[in-house]
């Protein structure tokens, strides 16, 4: 039988074939894989949160490693207790941090919506260490990160990550040498919360000075490193009620 | 004849000098600009081209026979991308720090325009095992350029080789910076890769007079 192939009922069926076998093909690479994508992106989030906290495996100078093997033991070692803040109280939750930052962002613009914010208490030197997430935008997609705080709010670590910042500019967001100048840095001026800015052009590109509310940006990636201050303004400013709480 | 004939060697070896789709056909200069600050992602950009353009050019030649003329380009597009969804998917699964590495690598791979060139000019028009080799072939060509301008970006602009600082410390001034060798920030901004990829070019032209065309 010969087949027309210009015509246009063979170029429909065509269609509704191909869109049917591509489909299930997806459909079944999707349904197939996610639980581990979703047991990975778990993992991860444990290493995230450990990586602020100072639990890594940093030896290299350039690039920042965390432990792979063992997160869960470790995330349960070090991780004493997780909250979850809703409003003035707090309540107790061992899987707060599965919480989606992005989706809790989009709900709290809704009127009458109380904003529910994870918080994770470690133990690091003997010290109690209080780790926030935080999210933002860089220059072409989403940043976040984890920033660990002691009671007074001084950073003791950073995490950040991006989704598609610039390689080489934006995307040293999640080097060492970026990451490592918060810690040690002040967020409070007194009571007043100031945050950390990434400054172009201070006079400071060491780092040797803590309580000037600045870490040196990284030149060519401007606005990332704003989406880096905003994020850091705008997040842990909501956890500010909490911290003043704690120092009564 | 064995499995690959001179006919075939050809394939593979063209696109990688006098044929390549880079520096003779610019096609896909887009991508080159975008990921080459680094020689990481250059390397990693390079092979999943590789996969994906040689694998493709195989599902288009099979299906050569059957494709409506009118929607080919449509065709086209879903095999590309149903390929590279697979791969994002099987990488986030499978090998999740190298996945979190490449991000949108991954999906500009959809938008090269090597694939789809090959896709129309050749897979469409020959049988599976040619294509295949021109899958490989012109993904090498693309390669080779992207980790040639990968690694001089890289260098010149942060003094690195996959990130590690091959030219001492600019911070603590060691190794040339002591003598007061600086980077040049320029090189990692898109604009340089323009004009590395232009020398490449020019360098290619003046070895090859018979590249350059009559005026």
């Amino acid at each position: 039988m010969a087949v027309n192939k210009d015509s246009n009922v063979y170029t429909i069926i065509f269609t509704v074939i191909m869109v049917l076998v591509v489909g299930s093909l997806l459909a079944g690479f999707a349904s197939v894989l996610k639980p581990t994508i979703t047991a990975n992106e778990k993992n991860e989030k444990q290493q995230n949160i450990l990586y602020a906290l100072g639990i890594n495996d940093n030896e290299e100078s350039g690039a920042a490693t965390f432990i792979t093997e063992n997160v869960e033991a470790e995330f349960k070692k070090y991780i004493k207790t997780q909250y979850v803040i809703e409003g003035s109280k707090s309540t107790e939750n061992n899987e707060a941090y599965l919480i989606d930052v992005k989706k809790e962002g989009t709900k709290a613009k809704k009127a009458g919506y109380v904003r529910k914010l994870p918080l994770f208490v470690g133990e690091k030197d003997g010290k109690e260490v209080y780790v926030v997430p935080v999210r933002g935008k860089g220059l072409w997609d989403a940043i976040w990160g984890f920033v660990a705080m002691d009671k007074s709010m001084t950073i003791q670590g950073v995490y950040f990550d991006h989704k598609g910042e610039t390689p080489g500019l934006g995307a040293e967001i999640k080097k060492r040498f970026f990451m490592d100048d918060f810690a040690g840095e002040l967020m409070l001026d007194g009571t007043t919360f100031k945050g950390v800015a990434v400054a172009k052009g201070n006079n400071d590109p060491l780092n040797n000075i803590k309580d000037d509310y600045e870490v040196d940006a990284i030149a060519g990636a401007t606005i990332t490193g704003d989406g880096v201050s905003a994020m850091l303004k705008k997040d842990i400013k909501m956890y500010v009620p909490y911290f003043q709480s704690l120092n009564k | 004849m064995g499995l690959i004939s001179k006919k075939d060697t050809k394939l593979i070896l063209d696109p990688l000098t006098d044929d390549n789709p880079i520096t003779i056909q610019v096609l896909g200069i887009c991508s080159a600009l975008a990921i080459t600050a680094q020689l990481k992602p250059s390397i990693v950009m390079a092979v999943s081209v590789i996969f994906v353009l040689g694998l493709g050019n195989v599902v288009i030649s099979l299906m050569r026979n059957i494709i409506p003329s009118k929607i080919r380009i449509i065709v086209q597009l879903i095999v590309v991308a149903t390929l590279v969804i697979i791969v994002d998917q099987v990488l986030k699964a499978y090998a999740y720090t190298l996945s979190k590495e490449l991000s949108v690598f991954i999906g500009l791979i959809i938008t090269n325009c090597i694939i789809m060139g090959r896709f129309e000019a050749f897979a469409l028009g020959n049988k599976p095992w040619p294509s295949f080799l021109d899958g490989i072939g012109n993904a090498l060509g693309y390669g080779v350029i992207l980790i040639i301008v990968g690694f001089f970006r890289e260098l010149l602009g942060s003094g690195t080789l996959f990130g590690a600082q091959v030219l001492g410390d600019p911070v603590t001034k060691t190794g040339l910076y002591a003598i007061g060798y600086e980077n040049n920030g320029f090189m990692v901004l898109p604009p340089m890769a323009l004009i590395v990829v232009g020398i490449i070019i020019w360098v290619q032209r003046s070895k090859n007079p018979a590249l350059v065309e009559e005026n």
